[in-house]
C-alpha cells in the first residue's frame, strides 16, 4: 500500500563534511506518506547526521544537496523552523526536564498563555489528551526524574504532538526500553500510522524493524546502500545485516566452550533499601552466586532492580544496605568501598557509559589505567610509559579502533567506548565481572566482538555477571540466567532450558517457579 | 602549515590540552613586547621585573591551588580572607608572643591547615557547595583579621620580612655586577630543561612512539633556554643588594612540585577524574570525599603562605590585606586555560595565565595609568581572551583555553538510572552514526 502512497519527503544527494571526514556522502532518501521507514546502518555509518541535516541542526548551506518536504524544497535554518513544518525529531538522548513536571515540559517553550500569563489549566488539560494519545498514565504534574526511562520517551512523544507532528523521528526510541515498554511503544507506532502520521525510525534492534518498518533504508559509511520493501522484498534480519555490514554474519554469537568450576561467589539474603525513599526496599533478600568460567545473565524488566542489585554489591554504591553477605572462596568478605570492591576482585561496568562509566574529558590510555592506578605507579609515581604499554596491549587485543591510545574517549564510536570500558575493568585483573547492559546502543559488528570479550574472559577461568534487557542476548551468551523481578531473584534457569517465554513469565511474577 | 602543526603538537610536551596553552604564550610574549616598546624599554628592566616576581608572587601561589580547586569542580572564594587572618596571625604572634620567625612560619601554615579542614569538612563530607562554603568563609576570616587585629595594622620584625621582601644574598667573589647566586640557579635551570628535553625524547621511544622530531626539540629548547639565561642575567643584573626575590624561590619550587604533583602521581589524576565526572571517578574506587576535602584544605594552606608573604612584603598585616586576591587567582586561572565546570587544566597553564594578568597590571601602571583603567582593562582582557577562544571552540578552529564550556557536563540525577545526555554532546561527535 505504501508504495503507491505519495512522497512525503525526499533527500537528494545529500553530502556533508566535517573537517577531515565525509560524513554524508551522495546520500539519497524517500519516504511516503504514512509510511514507518527505518534507516539502518552501523554506529558511524551515518543516520544521526542524515536526520540532524533533516531537522536543521546542521543548517541549510553547512549541506550540499536537495530537501524536498511536501512538494517543495525546504531550507532549514535552524530546529525551528523544520518543527514548525511538523518534523519533529526525538533524540536517543532525551531533552527533559529532570526537574519539572510532565505538563511543565510537553510545553516547554510552547506554553499556552492568556493574557500574556501561562494559562496552566488549558495546559493541564491539553496534557491529559496527549497523554491519553500516547498511553501514559500519570499525573500531569509528576516530575520528570520521578518516572521511569520508559515513561520518559512517552513524554517526549507526547511533546511532539503538542507541536502538530507529521513527520516524526525516532533516534533509537527503544535503546533504552525493556521489552514491555518497547512493545508499547511500537503498538503507538503503528497507531500513529493508521491516524496518517509518518514515521522515520533509527534502530539497532533488527527484530523491531522487521516487525514495525514498511520501508527500510540502509546506511553503510555515509552511503546509500539500498531500500528494501519490506514485504515486497521479503525482507529479514539476516538480509539486513548483509546490508549493513556487507557480509554475511554466520552466527550472532562466537563458538564458545563452558569451563565451568566450582562457586567462588555467592550473595546470601542481601537487602537494601533505596536512597530517598525509606520505605522502600530495592532488593529483597536476594541470594545467587556464580562458578568459574561461568558467565551468568540476569533477566528483569526495567526497574526490577538489577542494576540497583550490582552496584550495592559492588562496594555499596547504591541505597543504603540493610543486611546480607557476601562470600567470595568460601570467606565471608565485606566490600564497603568502590576501593575494597577492586580489591577483592569485582569489577561493575555500568549501562550508563557517558555518565558514569567514562570521563569524557579523558584520552583513551587514561581511562583504561584509571580503575588501578596503583598498577602504574610507584609511590604514587605514575609511570607513564607502562600506562602507554598496558593501553597499547589492550587496545590490540580488544581491537579497537583507533590510530593512537592518546585520543579522546569521545572521538570513539559507542562499541569501541565499550571496548575501553571492559578494558579498564580488565586491567583490575578481576575475578569477577558484573557487565550492566554492555551492549546497549551498540551495533551488530561490535556486538559479537564484545561478546566475544566476554566468553574469552569466563574462559580465563573469571566469573561474569551480564545483565541485559535483551533476552536473545542473554539465552545466547549465558550459562545460567537469573531472573529478577521487583528487587527479588524469582528463578534460576539453566541454559538448556531458557526461552523467552519461561524467563518473561518468571520476570513477571513474584512467584518462585520451582526450577525445571 | 604542517611544519606549524608540528611544532604546535610538539613544543609543550604534546597533548593537546598543552597545545592551548601555545595561544597564551604567545599572548603573553605580545603583551610583554608592547610594553616594552610603549614604556621605552621600561619593562624588561631589572628594576621592574624583580618588582612584578615580588608583587605577584603571591597571587601566582594562590593560582597554583585554585587551579587544583577548580579542576576538581570548586570554587575558592575565601583565598584573600584567609590569607589576611593567618598573616594577622602570625604577626600578633610574633609580637605578643616573641615567637622566632621561622616558628611563625610554621604556626601560619597550621591555621592554614586547620581553616583548610573546615571549610573541607563542610565542602566534602557535608555537601554544602563550595562556592557557599568560602564566601561564608570569606566574611568569617575576614572579620576575624579585623577582631583579632582590632582593625589595625600590626608590623612584623626584620627577620620575618625576608620571605616577602627578601633576596638571594650575595656570596663569593664580587668582580662582575652580577649575583652569583641568580646566576648559579640560572645555571641549574638550564641544565634541568635539557635533561627534561632528553627524559621526554627517551620516554617517547620508550612508549614506541613516534619522537618529537629533533628540529623541534631544538627550537623548544633554544627558545626556554633563550629565555631562561636573559631572565638570570636580567635578575642578577639588578641594583647592588636586589636579586632575584625569595617570594620567587618559594613561587618556582612550589609550581615544579606542584605540576610535577598534577601530572605525574596518582593523586593529582584523581582530581582530575573527580572534576571530569564525579560519579565515574567514584566507581573506579577514587575516594570523592578525600579528594575534595584535600584540595579544599590545600587552597587554604596555600592562602596562608601568599598572606605571609604579603605581610612579610609589606612589612606590617592590616585589616584590607588581600582584598579581591580571590579574583586575581581564578582569573589567572581561567586564562591559564581551565574548565569552568572542572576537569580541565595545568599548573603551567595558570602561571601563565597569572603571568599575562600580572604584566598587563604592571606595564599599566608604568604607563601611568590609572587604577580605574586598569581594573577596566583588565576586565576586558579577561572576557576577551576568553570569548575569543570560545569562539574558536565553536568554530571548530585551533583552540587558545581549555575548553571552558565543557558542554557534556551533566548533572548526576544519584541514581543508576540516571537520565543523561544533552544534544550538544551528539554535536561535538558528528560522525557518531
Amino acid at each position: 500500500m505504501t508504495s503507491s502512497a505519495p512522497v512525503l519527503l525526499e533527500m537528494r544527494s545529500i553530502t556533508k563534511e566535517f573537517p577531515g571526514v565525509k560524513a554524508l556522502a551522495d546520500v539519497n532518501l524517500v519516504v511516503r506518506s504514512g509510511e514507518i521507514h527505518a534507516i539502518c546502518g552501523e554506529n558511524g555509518a551515518g543516520k544521526s547526521t542524515l536526520m540532524k541535516v533533516l531537522s536543521g541542526v546542521y543548517p541549510y548551506g553547512s549541506y550540499s544537496g536537495d530537501i524536498i518536504y511536501q512538494g517543495s524544497e525546504s531550507r532549514f535554518p535552524d530546529i525551528r523552523s523544520s518543527e514548525h513544518a511538523g518534523i519533529v525529531i526525538i533524540h536517543q538522548e532525551l531533552a527533559l526536564v529532570p526537574g519539572m513536571s510532565i505538563t511543565e515540559n510537553l510545553f516547554l517553550g510552547n506554553e499556552p498563555k492568556k493574557f500574556g500569563a501561562i494559562d496552566w489549566q488549558a495546559a493541564n488539560k491539553k496534557a491529559y489528551e496527549l497523554m491519553a494519545l500516547v498511553g501514559l498514565k500519570e499525573d500531569p504534574d509528576t516530575l520528570i526524574k520521578d518516572i521511569g526511562v520508559g515513561k520518559q520517551q512517552l513524554v517526549e512523544i507526547a511533546k511532539a504532538f503538542a507541536k502538530d507532528v507529521k513527520l516524526l523521528i525516532l533516534d533509537e526510541p527503544t535503546a533504552a526500553l525493556n521489552e514491555n515498554d518497547s512493545r508499547h511503544l511500537l503498538d503507538l507506532l503503528r497507531g500513529f500510522k493508521d491516524r496518517g502520521i509518518t514515521s522515520i525510525m533509527i534502530s539497532h534492534k533488527l527484530n523491531e524493524i522487521e516487525a514495525i518498518a514498511d520501508t527500510i533504508t540502509i546506511l553503510r559509511d555515509g552511503r546509500t546502500i539500498e531500500s528494501l520493501d519490506v514485504k515486497d522484498d521479503g525482507v529479514n534480519e539476516d538480509r539486513i545485516v548483509r546490508g549493513m555490514v556487507g557480509r554475511d554474519l554466520n552466527s550472532r554469537f562466537p563458538d564458545h566452550t563452558p569451563n565451568i568450576g566450582e562457586v567462588f561467589f555467592e550473595v546470601r539474603n542481601w537487602t537494601v533499601r533505596h536512597p530517598i525513599s525509606a520505605d522502600r526496599l530495592v532488593c529483597k533478600n536476594s541470594s545467587f552466586n556464580v562458578r568459574r568460567g561461568e558467565i551468568v545473565g540476569f533477566a528483569g524488566l526495567m526497574g526490577a532492580g538489577r542494576t540497583e542489585l550490582a552496584m550495592s554489591i559492588f562496594g555499596r554504591s547504591y541505597g543504603t544496605w540493610l543486611s546480607g553477605h557476601i562470600f567470595k572462596d568460601g570467606q565471608e568478605i565485606e566490600l564497603k568501598s568502590v576501593a575494597s570492591a577492586i580489591k577483592h576482585g569485582l569489577a561493575y561496568v555500568s549501562e550508563d557509559r557517558k555518565a558514569i562509566g567514562l570521563n569524557l574529558l579523558d584520552d583513551i590510555k587514561t581511562s583504561m589505567v584509571a580503575a588501578k592506578l596503583s598498577k602504574i605507579s610507584r609511590n604514587g609515581v605514575l609511570d607513564q610509559v607502562k600506562e602507554h604499554t598496558y593501553a597499547e596491549t589492550y587496545r590490540q587485543s580488544l581491537r579497537v579502533k583507533t590510530p593512537t591510545v592518546d585520543e579522546g574517549v569521545t572521538k570513539l564510536s559507542g562499541g569501541n567506548q565499550q571496548k575501553v570500558v571492559l578494558a579498564k575493568w580488565m586491567f583490575t585483573d578481576p575475578d569477577l565481572l558484573i557487565l550492566d547492559e554492555p551492549t546497549r546502543g551498540i551495533d551488530v559488528g561490535a556486538k559479537y566482538e564484545i561478546y566475544g570479550i566476554i566468553q574469552k574472559l569466563a574462559e580465563q577461568g573469571k566469573g561474569v555477571i551480564v545483565i541485559s534487557s535483551e533476552l536473545p542476548e542473554l539465552i545466547g551468551l549465558c550459562d545460567r540466567i537469573y531472573t529478577v523481578f521487583e528487587g527479588t531473584i524469582t528463578g534460576d534457569v539453566a541454559r538448556r532450558d531458557a526461552n523467552p517465554e519461561l524467563l518473561m513469565k518468571q520476570m513477571t511474577s513474584t512467584k518462585k517457579m520451582p526450577t525445571p | 602549515m604542517s611544519r606549524i602543526k608540528d611544532l604546535q603538537k610538539n613544543l609543550f610536551g604534546g597533548t593537546t590540552s598543552n597545545a592551548r596553552q601555545f595561544g597564551m604564550i604567545f599572548a603573553l610574549a605580545a603583551v610583554v613586547l608592547f610594553f616594552e616598546i610603549k614604556t621605552g624599554g621600561l619593562t624588561l628592566t631589572s628594576r621592574n621585573l624583580i618588582a612584578v616576581v615580588s608583587q605577584y608572587s603571591y597571587i601566582l601561589i594562590l593560582a597554583i591551588g585554585m587551579l587544583m580547586v577548580i579542576v576538581a569542580g570548586h570554587i575558592d572564594l575565601s583565598v584573600g580572607s584567609v590569607a589576611a587572618f593567618v598573616g594577622i596571625i602570625v604577626a600578633k604572634a610574633m609580637q605578643e608572643w616573641n615567637l622566632p620567625w621561622w616558628l611563625a612560619i610554621l604556626l601560619g601554615l597550621g591555621v592554614g591547615a586547620l581553616v583548610g579542614a573546615w571549610q573541607g569538612f563542610w565542602v566534602a563530607y557535608i555537601g554544602v557547595p563550595a562556592f557557599i562554603v568560602t564566601l561564608a568563609g570569606m566574611l568569617l576570616f575576614r572579620g576575624g583579621n579585623q577582631y583579632i587585629g582590632n582593625a589595625d595594622s600590626v608590623p612584623v620584625p626584620k627577620a620575618f620580612r625576608e620571605i616577602g621582601a627578601g633576596y638571594l644574598p650575595e656570596v663569593g667573589p664580587s668582580s662582575i655586577p652580577y649575583n652569583n647566586l641568580t646566576l648559579l640557579l640560572g645555571l641549574a635551570a638550564c641544565l634541568a630543561v635539557a635533561y627534561r628535553e632528553y627524559r621526554a625524547r627517551q620516554t617517547r621511544v620508550a612508549m614506541g612512539a613516534e619522537p618529537t622530531p629533533v628540529w623541534v626539540s631544538l627550537i623548544r629548547l633554544a627558545v626556554m633556554l633563550g629565555v631562561i639565561i636573559f631572565a638570570t642575567l636580567r635578575f642578577a643584573g639588578g641594583p647592588r643588594g636586589t636579586s632575584f626575590p625569595v617570594s620567587g624561590i618559594i613561587l618556582t619550587v612550589l609550581v615544579i612540585a606542584y605540576a610535577f604533583f598534577t601530572r605525574n602521581t596518582a593523586g593529582g589524576r584523581y582530581i582530575y577524574a573527580v572534576g571530569g565526572n564525579a560519579r565515574a571517578a567514584e566507581l573506579s574506587g577514587v575516594r570523592l570525599k578525600r579528594v575534595n576535602f584535600f584540595v579544599m584544605m590545600n587552597m587554604s594552606v596555600l592562602a596562608a603562605l601568599a598572606g605571609m608573604i604579603f605581610v612579610a612584603r609589606s612589612a606590617a598585616s592590616g585589616p584590607q590585606d588581600g582584598l579581591s586576591w580571590e579574583l586575581d587567582a581564578i582569573a589567572a586561572v581561567f586564562i591559564g586555560g581551565a574548565a569552568v565546570s572542572g576537569g580541565l587544566g595545568t599548573i603551567s597553564g595558570s602561571i601563565v595565565g597569572g603571568l599575562v594578568m600580572a604584566l598587563l597590571s604592571n606595564g599599566l601602571q608604568l604607563t601611568g595609568t590609572g587604577s580605574d583603567m586598569v581594573q577596566i582593562i583588565k576586565g576586558l582582557f579577561l572576557l576577551a581572551a576568553v570569548a575569543f577562544d570560545v569562539y574558536n571552540k565553536s568554530q571548530g578552529r585551533f583552540s587558545i583555553i581549555g575548553s571552558l564550556s565543557k558542554p557534556f557536563r551533566r548533572e548526576s540525577t544519584g541514581g543508576p538510572s540516571a537520565t543523561s545526555g544533552t544534544g550538544q554532546e551528539a554535536a561535538k561527535t558528528p560522525v557518531a552514526g
